[in-house]
């Protein structure tokens, strides 16, 4: 009696999201179970950013590259119908205040020009040219005219309700507890608090739980959630027009550093708000306000922009990024779960990067080879030993 | 608490809102001095464009926002007025000053 | 400004609730720090004027007795038109009785960053609050204070509810009463509960005309209420006061009947007014409009509770009106130790019994700071105790006779404004509920931007709620719209100044 599915995703997140609307344009029988109600992870907390101008060259830059362009293709084919996702093109600039700093930048950038990225060295007079309300005295910069940003909540409710008009079926309070398999390993559903589910492959698409959710689904990964605050401001007139953000930025994503990080990153949205980061902890999900966190991002925006100092902080908010050891997704196909299929570990380019891990999922569970080789992100790379005890400390 | 600057501030006197002078009575504040005068409007709101003016009265609302001596946002409703203020109706967001 | 208080106790509002609790406080040895928005102390209800001649508002003697007692106190100082931004728990370990070490530093030993996992064992050893004032950012840090913050006019939008020349029954009492200053010359009382008969009768007697109040409830409620009102004789005399007001100015009471919508009439408004049932549909006839320079609009308040629960206090449903509020116990303890919440925070009750929750919250302070003995707090609680118990019978009845029915609901159109801040209509949310399933405030809030303007919910949030939990189906928590670690809005300037580096 009960429907089998092609793909159940556990996770209505943008990455669970981006999954439903690939495969289910592809005309697969999609159900998405979500634990917690819409927007309720890192997709709420989110700053939207689609970035390029983060990412050495590697297989992840590879795979931003491939995502910027989708976006644009996905927000286009949802505008109409689903709403504005308020995809703004607008580049991102990278600024330092010391010469030591720009020159570091632009080795960097050099690296990533050869990679296939667009990037404009900016001095010092350039940077104001190109934000007119930028602090004095900086060295200069680079501008990343791929980078983009969307608004993350309406991104991933948009591509929830394209996925359900082509037929998915969306459960949100609807939590899984375990894999059902065959006698043979492979995977046949899951078990959830509402009955069991079947399904002829399953994606761990949970964000920072996906550490949480793969010992119920018995192929461990060491995925933790690394918190992030973010402050927003009341509506104001355009202000800052690039996502504007320092060059320690590139040195807090990469680091693996536990205790409080931060580095400033500035940018406007179509709603007049300013969105201000950006922090990274690692402290499991720990909910509890950390004033010394909006200290420093408000200090940073303020020495960045100081016109800031006269616009009002209305919002903290923080969320959990899936944190990833090596700093690469998990993604793709478990040898140790035949069907199970990993899509996870994005840390903070999960916006970005969600609808490439949708189309590449999708590849994946239609049996398609991949445009991408997968092997970078094999979820069975890391030490069985390291487990997942971290995410329940 | 202390008590209003009596000794100080005049009993009367008048500032600037769009350009015309609006009479004060010493302790009013902005909002107060505004509809006193029949100035019921303090702002267009930024989508719609829809005039705003005193709502609750004490600081919660943020609708009577006006631009005070060229900061915009400001709380009509609580700020005192004071000799030689300069009050603008405000236009959306109003405009930061860099 | 940084540093601890002078005293050790801190009491936000400066209201009759706030007032009580310092003067309680301070007449057992406490040193006592009020902190207010307002200019001068006595909240919404003992507002002060601030323009000479305007001629003081008439309280009860306790009311005003309560005033004068706190100006006058040696102990109490007042903090005037400082506002609030944030409040925080120390953590400490193990312990949490222990303020924390003089000299903690400025943040006052707030949770170190990665200072590991929060089990539950660590309790608060104070509380941090940080403060904008006039001359600058302030951080108080204290072991215990008291949180009487109030609340405000609670509205229900309706087609029209923005224009300019609608206000809250609160906001014309408010210019009245502390500026001498009318909504206009003609004017409107409208929507439900006794208050709206006190601003109408300050309104007519400030000089204003009051075409009507226009009562939602119908009469006869009163008459299911007699224990109540026998407890209460002094309300009744107050009410019968205001009513022989209205009668004087030739002030008409319509009950059973709202005003469902104002337009822009010329340099005016014109309001429809018509008949409702019990639940606030439209009763059918005796529909008509009322020109006037403004309407005042009042259906009960919202007390103010996002300090506590950015505090981390816990909170309930007030069955009385079904308002989120504060969860306390008898003497005003919530679920922080060294918390205390006074007022309308923990129930809207009226000044009377803010007065006595108040002072029951400022003797459970003294209690906390060891100036008074399990005993000494038992003897000098009791006769508080007994009033609050009255005075919340008689708020009960209240409740119970000018309920806020969903009808109003019926009222709006699909583009009335629903957030002002955001400009978000009644049919967007309703649409965001219908094409993406949105079945909840976390997820409204972001798809649709309600409640996400300056006034963090605070107007919206409740009408926004009910509104939701319609068009999806679901039950909503009250309170979803409470949670703002910012408190109020504050320049990043202050924020980044806020202890600057040891």
């Amino acid at each position: 009696m009960a429907r089998v599915f092609d793909v159940a995703i556990v996770g209505a997140g943008i990455v669970g999201a981006a999954c439903a609307y690939a495969c289910a344009r592809r005309g697969l029988s999609v159900v998405v179970l979500e634990r917690a109600g819409l927007l309720a992870g890192a997709t709420g907390s989110g700053e939207g950013n689609l970035l390029v101008s983060d990412k050495l060259p590697g297989p992840e830059l590879e795979l931003a590259l491939l995502s910027n362009a989708l976006w644009r293709r996905w927000a286009a084919e949802l505008a109409g119908r689903y709403g504005d996702l308020e995809l703004e093109p607008k580049g991102g600039l990278v600024v330092t205040a010391t010469a030591a700093g720009l020159a570091r930048l632009r080795a960097t950038a050099d690296d990533q020009a050869a990679a296939g990225v667009r990037v404009e060295p900016v001095d010092a007079d350039g940077l104001r040219e190109h934000e007119p309300a930028i602090a004095p005295g900086l060295a200069g910069g680079v501008r990343y005219p791929q980078d983009m940003q969307l608004m993350p909540a309406r991104a991933a409710v948009a591509l929830l309700a394209a996925a359900r008009d082509r037929g998915a079926d969306v459960r949100l309070r609807t939590e899984v507890t375990a894999l059902r398999r065959d006698a043979t390993g492979a995977v046949t559903g899951v078990e959830t608090g509402a009955g069991p589910v079947t399904a002829r492959r399953v994606v761990n698409a949970a964000g920072a739980w996906a550490g949480e959710l793969a010992g119920p689904l018995g192929a461990a990964v060491p995925v933790t959630p690394r918190r992030g605050f973010i402050l927003v401001t009341e509506p104001i007139p355009p202000l800052v027009r690039h996502k504007v953000y320092s060059a320690d930025y590139l040195e807090n994503v990469a680091s693996d550093d536990a205790g409080l990080q931060n580095s400033t990153v500035v940018e406007g949205t179509p709603a007049g708000t300013i969105l201000i980061g950006a922090t990274r902890e690692l402290v499991g999900f720990d909910r509890r306000p950390n004033p010394e966190a909006v200290r420093r991002l408000a200090r940073g925006a303020v020495r960045l922009f100081p016109a800031l100092a006269r616009v009002r902080l209305l919002r903290v908010y923080h969320g959990f990024r899936p944190f990833s050891p090596d700093h690469l997704p998990v993604l793709g196909p478990d040898p140790r779960a035949p069907g199970l299929v990993h899509a996870h570990g994005h840390e903070g380019a999960g916006i970005g990067l969600a609808p490439v891990t949708g189309h590449l999922v999708a590849q994946v569970v239609t049996g398609e080879a991949p445009d991408v080789d997968l092997r970078p992100f094999d979820p069975s790379r890391f030490a069985v030993a390291e487990g997942s005890s971290r995410a329940a400390a | 608490m202390p008590p209003p600057d009596a000794g100080t501030a005049p009993a009367g006197f008048t500032i600037t809102v769009d350009g015309e002078p609006v009479p004060v009575r010493a302790g009013q504040t902005v909002a107060g001095a505004l509809l006193a005068a029949g100035r019921r409007t303090t702002r267009f709101t930024r989508f719609g464009e829809r005039p705003r003016g005193v709502f609750c009265g004490i600081g919660v609302c943020f609708d009577c926002l006006v631009t005070h001596n060229g900061v915009p946002g400001v709380r009509a409703c609580l700020e005192p007025a004071a000799p030689g203020d300069t009050v603008r109706t405000q236009h959306g967001a109003g405009e930061v000053r860099t | 400004m940084t540093g601890r208080a002078a005293g050790r106790l801190v009491v936000v509002g400066a209201g009759p609730a706030g007032l009580a609790a310092a003067v309680a406080a301070a007449d057992a040895g406490a040193t006592v720090t009020v902190v207010d928005l307002g200019q001068r102390p006595g909240g919404q209800y003992l507002r002060q004027p601030l323009v000479a001649g305007v001629p003081p508002a008439r309280h009860s003697r306790r009311a005003e007795t309560l005033l004068g007692r706190a100006l006058a106190h040696r102990r109490i100082t007042f903090l005037a038109r400082h506002q609030v931004w944030w409040a925080g728990t120390d953590a400490t370990p193990a312990d949490g009785a222990a303020p924390p070490a003089p000299g903690a530093g400025p943040a006052g030993g707030a949770p170190a960053p990665g200072a590991g996992p929060h089990g539950g064992t660590s309790a608060p050893g104070g509380v941090t609050l940080r403060l904008l004032g006039p001359a600058g950012p302030v951080t108080l840090t204290a072991p215990a204070v008291v949180l009487a913050p109030g609340g405000y006019d609670r509205v229900v939008p309706f087609p029209g509810w923005d224009l300019p020349g609608v206000v809250t029954a609160g906001a014309a009492q408010a210019l009245a009463k502390g500026q001498g200053v009318l909504v206009g010359r003609r004017v409107l009382v409208a929507g439900t509960g006794p208050f709206l008969l006190t601003v109408a009768a300050g309104l007519a007697r400030a000089g204003a005309r009051v075409a009507a109040v226009v009562e939602a409830a119908p009469l006869r409620r009163w008459a299911r209420q007699p224990r109540a009102v026998v407890g209460a004789p002094g309300k009744l005399v107050e009410a019968a006061r205001y009513l022989a007001t209205l009668r004087r100015y030739g002030v008409p009471v319509r009950r059973g009947r709202a005003v469902t919508e104002v337009t822009p009439d010329g340099d005016g408004l014109r309001a429809t007014i018509r008949r409702v049932d019990a639940g606030w549909r439209p009763a059918g006839g005796g529909t008509r409009t009322a020109r006037v320079d403004a309407v005042c609009v009042g259906h009960g308040f919202t007390p103010s509770i996002e300090l506590a629960v950015a505090l981390g206090c816990a909170t309930r449903v007030d069955p009385a009106d079904g308002s989120p509020v504060v969860a306390v116990d008898g003497l005003g303890r919530s679920s922080v130790p060294g918390v205390l919440v006074a007022g309308e925070a923990t129930g809207v009750g009226g000044a009377e019994l803010a007065i006595s929750t108040g002072e029951l919250a400022g003797l459970a302070a003294a209690h906390r700071l060891g100036l008074l003995d399990d005993a000494a707090l038992a003897r000098t609680a009791a006769p508080a105790l007994r009033r609050a118990a009255g005075q919340r019978r008689f708020a009960a009845a209240l409740h119970r006779a000018y309920p806020v029915p969903d009808g109003w609901t019926g009222w709006l159109r699909p583009e009335t404004v629903l957030c002002r801040c955001e400009e978000v209509t009644a049919g967007e949310l309703r649409g965001a509920v219908r094409r993406y399933g949105v079945d909840d405030v976390r997820a409204l809030k972001l798809v649709t931007r309600i409640g996400m303007g300056p006034c963090q919910g605070r107007v919206c949030g409740r009408a926004a709620t009910c509104l939701l939990a319609a068009a999806s189906g679901r039950d909503q928590p009250p309170e979803a719209f409470a949670n703002r670690q910012i408190v109020m809005p504050v320049p990043l300037g202050a924020v980044a100044e806020e202890g600057t580096p040891q």
